[in-house]
């Protein structure tokens, strides 16, 4: 989801037989849960596919702060100008812990942002929309967040260590964000014919690409089947969509708006809600580069990167020139 | 693309007469910034009253290869732990 179709380099699932001694040993440790940290063996394929999964996921983080940040200077109170600094000073947090944990694993924070600058690396599809309106603010905290929490909060329990870690971290916080985004809509709701329309439009543009957020039906993808394997992929992308569905609709319902989705309704048989067919040639495309805000987003980053490069070179000189001088007078 | 900034991990004491515990690492060109970045990064939420900051590089660490000859010979001394030595029933306070 924050990590879209992530790809293992397996072919196919491998049985216990055909895994060398190494190999099983390290799926038997993941199978009795315990946690494998950065200096412990792990296959190659294990170590890049985690490389790809947990710098997506900060790369999204980060690039996540662009739409919100859209709106800082415009909010409509000083309050929510002060709650939406906060909030997007999170999103930065929680890239630099995941920018550290991925660090643990051998690449450089400098490689992983030049392959974010250069398209190799992705980030979450999601954040190549615009925001329009203030409404977007509300939607993002409230559908977009939630979306996160409900992958975040398993991997809280995946395999690897640091990124564990950092997950607890991230979920502790991320739950300020899903609240603030149900407030703004609370609030819009309640308010003007006008504001409430605000609220409904924010949900109809925001609805479709949130469910993507959880990527394509993974039941025959054997990245999917590798990453579960090695536990870090607890639940599948079809799971934890309707998961997030059956939490958010009655959401909707107590904010007396409606999903963009004629089909959706309560199953009483299955025990769920039954979905619209959702257009998986728009993720393609999104994550393609050809969404709306794609060109823009990565100029954005590309730009902030190489303005602020006098910045990092005149600090290292002045922390270099500064060692020099204690060293001269010691 | 000119030398990164170097690795600093962070250590964070959440209240007095707790120790520093590692939260993590961040980036940074010296000392001072390390600890205003890590003000940021990691005390967000008031979780801290007190930050170190160590070079990354400077931290000699155990290998995981050497568990078994580190970490085994304390496993056969039971009686460390107290609950080694069963007490009667009648003697108290110890």
């Amino acid at each position: 989801m924050y990590a879209q179709m992530v790809d293992t380099g397996a072919k196919k699932l491998r049985s216990p037989e055909e895994m060398t001694p190494e190999e099983r040993a390290f799926q038997a440790r993941v199978d009795a849960d315990i946690k494998i940290e950065p200096k412990d063996w792990m296959p190659e394929a294990y170590r890049k596919t985690l490389i790809r999964q947990i710098s997506q996921h900060a790369h999204s983080e980060i690039v996540g702060m662009l739409p919100e940040g859209n709106w800082i200077t415009r909010a409509p109170t000083l309050q929510r100008k002060a709650i939406l600094m906060a909030k997007v000073q999170d999103e930065a947090g929680h890239g630099l812990y995941l920018y550290c944990a991925a660090e643990t694993l051998g690449v450089s924070r400098d490689q992983m942002v030049a392959d974010l600058h250069s398209g190799k690396a992705k980030y979450s599809s999601i954040f190549n929309y615009p925001t329009l309106t203030w409404a977007d603010i509300g939607a993002i905290g409230w559908l977009v967040d939630g979306a996160a929490i409900m992958n975040q909060i398993p991997l809280c329990r995946c395999s690897f260590g640091p990124y564990s870690r950092a997950m607890i971290r991230v979920c502790k916080e991320e739950s300020f964000h899903q609240r603030q985004g149900f407030d703004i809509m609370i609030k819009l709701c309640r308010g003007t014919p006008e504001q409430k329309a605000m609220a409904q439009d924010a949900l109809n543009r925001w609805w479709w690409p949130s469910l993507m957020m959880f990527g394509p039906p993974d039941a025959s993808s054997v990245h999917s089947a590798q990453s579960a394997q090695w536990k870090i992929k607890i639940l599948s992308n079809d799971e934890l969509r309707q998961r997030f569905i059956e939490q958010t609709v009655p959401q909707a319902d107590f904010l007396g708006i409606t999903m963009p989705d004629p089909d959706l309704k309560w199953n009483p048989e299955r025990g769920h809600y039954d979905f619209g067919a959702i257009d998986w040639s728009e993720l393609y495309e999104v994550v393609k580069g050809n969404g709306p805000c794609n060109r823009d987003r990565l100029r954005a980053r590309v730009e902030a990167w190489e303005n602020g490069a006098w910045v990092r070179e005149a600090a290292l000189a002045h922390a270099a020139k500064r060692a020099a001088a204690a060293e001269k007078a010691a | 693309m000119s030398r990164e900034w170097p690795l600093w991990e962070i250590f964070i004491r959440s209240q007095h007469g707790l120790a520093h515990k590692h939260v993590g690492s961040l980036h940074a060109p010296d000392a001072e910034m390390a600890i205003k970045n890590a003000r940021d990064v990691y005390t967000r939420r008031n979780e801290g009253v007190s930050i170190w900051a160590v070079r990354s590089s400077e931290i000699a660490a155990s290998s995981p290869g050497e568990k078994g000859p580190l970490f085994e010979p304390a496993s056969s001394k039971v009686y460390r732990h107290p609950t080694f030595f069963p007490m009667p029933d009648e003697v108290k306070h110890i």
